[in-house]
C-alpha cells in the first residue's frame, strides 16, 4: 500500500524526559488479561506489579488481577526460581485459574533467572495442577515497549497452547465459521467489540486472541469479587485455533506470533497493519467477504458511505493541517495513515521503541524518543494538533495545541478504553473530533485592521455596549452568525 | 546499598514495631503480595520536592508507569512533575554503560532544567549489576556544582515502608543542615508575636490540603520551615535542622528523620494528624505545648475556639445526613486512627479499621477511639473487605485507590483516602469537603440503579420479588443471582 521508506532516527540523548514508553513487561501482562479466569504474575520485585497495577487501574478504571513473585534481597542474589514455584502454587491453590501468564522483568532477566526450569520444577512438585497452563514470556523492561511485550505474550501463548496440526488432528476450516483474530495492543476494548460486530455481520464466529473487550470493557457482573479476570476468550479455545477457517492479524507487531500460528496450524492468514481509515477498512471488509463468501452487508455499505461523507465534510479543516503523533509503533502507523489520507501531514512522529513497521509510517522521519522530543519537534515543525496519551496534556496546554488522547495511559478522562477508533464508524468519529479541535483554534482568522482614517463615533460604541448588556444572549448569537 | 545499611534502617528504635524480626516488616509471599517496593516508597516520600530534578536510574518499568501520577500539589515550581529516567537499554545492562549514561543524564537535566538539585533514585537492575550511584552523584556534583543526592532504593531491598526510610535517611545525610533559614520576610512581624519555626514530616500536600492548615499556622505565628515533602523546595529541606518542633504528620514512614533530628539537634517531635476537628485542634495544642510560649498558647486556644465553633455550625447540616452511617476504614498506619476521629466528628460509626501497617501505639489509639472491642483488620484482601461490608452492614468503604474498583464492582459506596485522590480533607475546612464527598457517594441514586435487576429479569424471577426491589440493603446476593438465573433462562 505504501512504498515509502521512512527514516527512523535512534535515541541520542542520555536522559529520557517525560517518557512515552511503558514497559514490555506490563504489555505482556495486559495480553494475559484478555483470557477468561486468568491472572498474570510478574516475575520480579513487588513494585513491578504494583506500578503496573496502578497504571492499568487508572486507565481502565477496573480492578486488575496481577500478582508478583515478590523477589527480595535474598532471592535477587541467590536465585529466584523457588519464588516462581511458590507463587504458582499459591495462585493455583487460592484461585484455581484457567491460565497463568508469567512475564519476566528486567530484574529477573538481569539476574539470569531460569523461568522454564522453575516451571518444570513446579510441574514435578505439584502434578495436581498440571491442568493449569503456565505461559512464561521473556519481557525484560530494558527492551521493547508495551506493544512488543503484548505481542511476545501472544506468541508465547500460541507456543504453549496451540499444538501442531498433525499432533492435535486439527484441520483448517473444520470449524467452518470460525476465524481466529490476533489483535495487538493498539486496539481498545471498544475497538475489539466493534471488530467482533463487523466480523459477525458476515456470519463468522470470531475468536479474539486476546479479547480485552470481554474482560476490561467495564461491565458490571453479578459476582461481587474475582481474583481473576471476569471475561475474555476461553482458554479452551486456544487448542482449537487450528480448526479455524482463517486467521486475521491486526497490527504489524503480531507478525512473529502470526508466523508461528500459521506454521503450527496451516490456517491461512490475512494481515492488516490497522483498521483506521477508508482504505484500511475497505481491505478488511473485502477480506471478510472473501473468506465468508457473503456479500458485504447493507449496514457496512451505509457506514462506508457515511465515512466518505465525513471525509468530504472534514477535509476543509484537516487538509494541509499539521499533526504531531507520539505512540507505540502500530498506533503511530495507523494515525499517520489516517492523517495522510486526509491531505494532512504528520510533521512530528515519535515512537518509544523501534519496530519494523516504523519504516512505513506516513512521515518523513520517525524519532525513537520521549514526549520532550515530541514537544520540540511539534514546535519546530509548526504542528497544530497532537495525538498522544494523557501525559501529553502539559505539552498541549503549554503550546496551546489541542490533544486527541490515544494509547496508554489515559487517566485524565473517563472512557478512553471504550473509545472506538476502527472501522467506518470509528474513523468517522476520529475525523469529526480532529476537525472540531482544529475548528476551535479559529485558524485563518484575520486580525481586525483599524484604519487610521476611520471615523470614530463615541455615540455608536456606547449604544452598542448598552445593547450588549441588555440582550446578552441575542448579541452573542449575532456575533456567531456574523462570523460565518 | 549494603545489607548492613538496610538492616540499620530496619532497626528503628523510635518505632514500636522494632522488637519484631528485621526481615523488612514481613516476609513477602510470592503469588499473594500487594503493595509497592522500596523504590516506590522512596519516590513517594521525595517526589513532592518541587524544584528538584528527580532522575530514576533504571529500565523503563520503574518510571514509565509511575511518573506524574500522584495527587501532591505545588504552589509554584512544577519540575517534579516531569518524569526523568535513564531508561536503560539492553546494551547498557550488558556492556555496563549504566553509570556513564547516568552521569550524562545528570548533566542533561542540569543543562535543560536548571534544577535546585538532582535526586538520583537507584532501582533493581543497576543495583544488581553494581552501578555505584553514590560515586556518580559525587562526581557529577563536583563537576557541575549542583547538589546531586543519591537515593539508593532498589525495589528488591524491601517494602515501600523501607523506601520511605531510605528517602528520609538520604535527606538527613545529604541535605538537612546545609543552610541556615532565611530571616523572616520584612513586614511579616506583628506586635507581641514571636514567630516559631517548625517542620511537618510526612505531609504530602495531597490535593493541596495543606493549604487548609497553613493559614492557621500563619495566624498563630508558626512558620513552617519545611514540609517533608509536600510543596517543599530543596533550600527549605536544607534548613530543617533549625526547627523548634517537628510534627510527624499522619505517618510513621519517616520516623527515622524525626528521631535523628532529635538526636543531632535536640528537636522535640510529636505525632499528630490534621484530619478531623479533634485531631486538628490537638495538633495545634501540641505545637504550643512543645514550644512553650504563653502568647502562642493563648492565641492557639482562641483560634481553636473560633474555628471549632465555625466548623461545628457549618457541619451541622452534613451531620444530619451522615449520622449513624456505618463505615469500614481500610488504610495504613496513622490514618487508621486519625481518620476515625474525623468520621466520628461527623456522627458516623466506624465498624472496623485496617491495621496492617499500624504500630502498637496506633492500635492503642484505635481502642481509645472505638472502644476495647474495636474490630481491626490485619489482612485486607478484597474478599475479606467485601465480607466485612456484608457482615457489618457497612454503608461506605473508605480505602486507597487500589481498592476503589473492587468496591465498585461489588456495588459498595467508596471514598478514596490515599495518594491519588483529588480532594483535600485536612484542617477544619477539609472536614466540609470530607462530608461532601461522603454524602455524594452515600446518597447517590446510582446505587439503587446498579443493584436493581432489569425489569424483564424481575418479571421472570420466581418469588419475593417485591421485597427485593423495595430493599435498600445493598448486597442481596439472591437478588443478583435470581436476575442471572432469569437471564440464563431467557
Amino acid at each position: 500500500m505504501n512504498t515509502r521508506t521512512t527514516v527512523v532516527e535512534k535515541r541520542k540523548k542520555a536522559l529520557s524526559v517525560k517518557p512515552l514508553k511503558s514497559s514490555s513487561t506490563i504489555g505482556a501482562a495486559l495480553a494475559f488479561l484478555g483470557f477468561n479466569r486468568s491472572i498474570p504474575m510478574l516475575h520480579g520485585s513487588q513494585g513491578c506489579t504494583a506500578f503496573g497495577k496502578v497504571f492499568f487501574v487508572r486507565h481502565f478504571r477496573e480492578p486488575i488481577p496481577l500478582q508478583t513473585t515478590a523477589m527480595d534481597q535474598v532471592s535477587s542474589v541467590m536465585g529466584s526460581e523457588d519464588n516462581i514455584v511458590e507463587g504458582l502454587k499459591t495462585l493455583c491453590e487460592k484461585s484455581a485459574p484457567a491460565m497463568i501468564g508469567l512475564p519476566t522483568t528486567g530484574l529477573a532477566e538481569t539476574q539470569g533467572s531460569d523461568v522454564n526450569m522453575a516451571v518444570g520444577n513446579f510441574r514435578k512438585k505439584y502434578p495436581q495442577f498440571d491442568h493449569i497452563p503456565v505461559i512464561p514470556v521473556s519481557t525484560p523492561d530494558y527492551t521493547g515497549c508495551t506493544e512488543s511485550g503484548f505481542a511476545q505474550a501472544v506468541e508465547a501463548l500460541i507456543n504453549v497452547m496451540v499444538p501442531p496440526a498433525e499432533q492435535a488432528g486439527t484441520r483448517p476450516g473444520t470449524r467452518k465459521k470460525q476465524v481466529t483474530v490476533l489483535v495487538g495492543s493498539m486496539l481498545t476494548p471498544g475497538d475489539l467489540e466493534a471488530l467482533k460486530d463487523m466480523i459477525e455481520l458476515f456470519g463468522l464466529r470470531p475468536v479474539l486472541v486476546p479479547d480485552l473487550s470481554d474482560s476490561l470493557d467495564g461491565h458490571l457482573v453479578e459476582t461481587d469479587f474475582s481474583p481473576l479476570t471476569i471475561g475474555g476468550t476461553a482458554v479452551s479455545e486456544l487448542p482449537e485455533l487450528g480448526n479455524s477457517l482463517a486467521t486475521l492479524v491486526i497490527g504489524a507487531s503480531l507478525h512473529r506470533a502470526a508466523d508461528l500460528l500459521a506454521e503450527r496450524t496451516g490456517v491461512p492468514d490475512y494481515r492488516f497493519d490497522h483498521l483506521i481509515g477508508l482504505d484500511a477498512v475497505d481491505g478488511f471488509v473485502s477480506t471478510l467477504s472473501e473468506i465468508s463468501g457473503e456479500p458485504v452487508p447493507e449496514k457496512l455499505e451505509r457506514g462506508r458511505a457515511q465515512l466518505q461523507d465525513a471525509m468530504l465534510d472534514t477535509h476543509f479543516m484537516l487538509g494541509l493541517s499539521r499533526v504531531a503523533i507520539a505512540a507505540d509503533a502500530d498506533l503511530l502507523k495507523a494515525f499517520s495513515d489516517l492523517v495522510d489520507g486526509m491531505g494532512a501531514t504528520t510533521v512530528a512522529a515519535v515512537a518509544p521503541a523501534n519496530a519494523p513497521v516504523l519504516k512505513t509510517v506516513a512521515a518523513d522521519k520517525v524519532k525513537i524518543g520521549d514526549l520532550e522530543e515530541l514537544e520540540k519537534l511539534a514546535v519546530a515543525n509548526g504542528a497544530e494538533l497532537l495525538i498522544s496519551n494523557s501525559h501529553a496534556v502539559d505539552t498541549s496546554k503549554r503550546l496551546n495545541m489541542p490533544l486527541l488522547r490515544a494509547g496508554f495511559p489515559q487517566y485524565d478522562l473517563v472512557g478512553g478504553y471504550q473509545r472506538i477508533w476502527i472501522g467506518y464508524q470509528g474513523t468517522k468519529q476520529a475525523l469529526f473530533d480532529m476537525a472540531n479541535m482544529l475548528l476551535e483554534l479559529e485558524r485563518g482568522e484575520i486580525e481586525p485592521y483599524h484604519s487610521t482614517y476611520a471615523q470614530k463615533s463615541t455615540a455608536t460604541t456606547s449604544s452598542t455596549k448598552t445593547s450588549e448588556l441588555r440582550h446578552d444572549g441575542e448579541t452573542a448569537t449575532d456575533h456567531r452568525g456574523r462570523q460565518h | 546499598m549494603k545489607a548492613k545499611d538496610i538492616a540499620e534502617l530496619l532497626d528503628e528504635p523510635a518505632c514500636s514495631h522494632n522488637n519484631k524480626s528485621k526481615s523488612g516488616c514481613a516476609k513477602l509471599k510470592p503469588g499473594a503480595t500487594a503493595g509497592g517496593c522500596s523504590f516506590d516508597g522512596a519516590q513517594i516520600a521525595l517526589l513532592p520536592i518541587a524544584d528538584v530534578a528527580h532522575i530514576v536510574h533504571g529500565s523503563i518499568a520503574c518510571a514509565g508507569s509511575s511518573w506524574d501520577n500522584r495527587g501532591t500539589r505545588s504552589s509554584g515550581e512544577t519540575l517534579y512533575r516531569i518524569g526523568m529516567t535513564t531508561d536503560l537499554t539492553e546494551q547498557d545492562v550488558i556492556m555496563g554503560r549504566g553509570e556513564k549514561r547516568l552521569f550524562h543524564s545528570i548533566k542533561q537535566a542540569i543543562d535543560d532544567y536548571h534544577p535546585a538539585a538532582v535526586f538520583v533514585y537507584n532501582t533493581c537492575v543497576p543495583a544488581l549489576i553494581g552501578d555505584d550511584i553514590g560515586a556518580v552523584c559525587k562526581a557529577a556534583e563536583a563537576r557541575w556544582n549542583v547538589p546531586v543526592v543519591p537515593v539508593d532504593a532498589a525495589g528488591f531491598y524491601g517494602t515501600k515502608n523501607l523506601g520511605n526510610r531510605i528517602a528520609g535517611e538520604a535527606m538527613v545525610r545529604y541535605v538537612i543542615g546545609q543552610r541556615e533559614p532565611d530571616p523572616l520576610p520584612a513586614g511579616s512581624e506583628r506586635d507581641g508575636i514571636k514567630v516559631h519555626d517548625v517542620n511537618l514530616i510526612g505531609e504530602y500536600n495531597i490535593a493541596g490540603e495543606l493549604w487548609h492548615v497553613l493559614p492557621l499556622l500563619d495566624e498563630l505565628g508558626i512558620r513552617v520551615l519545611c514540609t517533608l515533602s509536600g510543596d517543599a523546595r530543596f533550600h527549605k529541606v536544607q534548613t530543617m535542622h533549625r526547627a523548634e518542633v517537628n510534627m510527624m504528620v499522619c505517618s510513621k514512614a519517616m520516623i527515622n528523620v524525626a528521631r535523628k533530628l532529635k538526636e543531632s539537634w535536640g528537636t522535640p517531635w510529636f505525632e499528630g494528624s490534621f484530619y478531623g476537628v479533634v485531631d486538628m485542634s490537638h495538633a495545634l495544642r501540641e505545637f504550643s505545648r512543645l514550644i512553650g510560649d504563653d502568647g502562642l498558647a493563648m492565641r492557639t486556644e482562641a483560634l481553636i475556639a473560633r474555628e471549632e465553633k465555625r466548623i461545628d455550625e457549618a457541619l451541622a447540616p452534613w451531620r444530619e445526613r451522615l449520622r449513624g452511617k456505618r463505615v469500614l476504614l481500610y488504610t495504613g498506619g496513622v490514618k487508621s486512627w486519625s481518620v476515625i476521629s474525623a468520621l466520628q466528628d461527623l456522627g458516623m460509626h466506624v465498624v472496623a479499621t485496617g491495621t496492617k501497617k499500624s504500630t502498637e501505639d496506633d492500635k492503642a489509639r484505635i481502642r481509645e477511639l472505638m472502644g476495647q472491642e474495636a474490630r481491626m483488620i490485619e489482612d485486607g484482601n478484597p474478599r475479606a473487605l467485601i465480607d466485612i461490608v456484608r457482615d457489618e452492614k457497612v454503608d461506605v468503604l473508605i480505602a486507597g485507590g487500589r481498592n476503589m474498583y473492587t468496591a465498585l464492582k461489588a456495588r459498595i459506596p467508596f471514598l478514596d483516602i490515599n495518594q491519588e485522590r483529588d480532594f483535600g480533607y485536612e484542617g477544619y475546612q477539609g472536614m466540609i469537603e470530607l462530608a461532601r464527598q461522603l454524602a455524594l457517594t452515600l446518597e447517590s441514586p446510582v446505587w439503587d440503579a446498579v443493584r436493581r435487576p432489569a425489569p424483564w429479569a424481575l418479571n421472570k424471577a420466581v418469588s419475593s420479588t417485591d421485597e427485593t426491589v423495595a430493599s435498600h440493603q445493598p448486597y442481596e446476593k439472591d437478588m443478583a443471582t435470581s436476575a442471572v438465573e432469569a437471564g440464563v433462562e431467557a
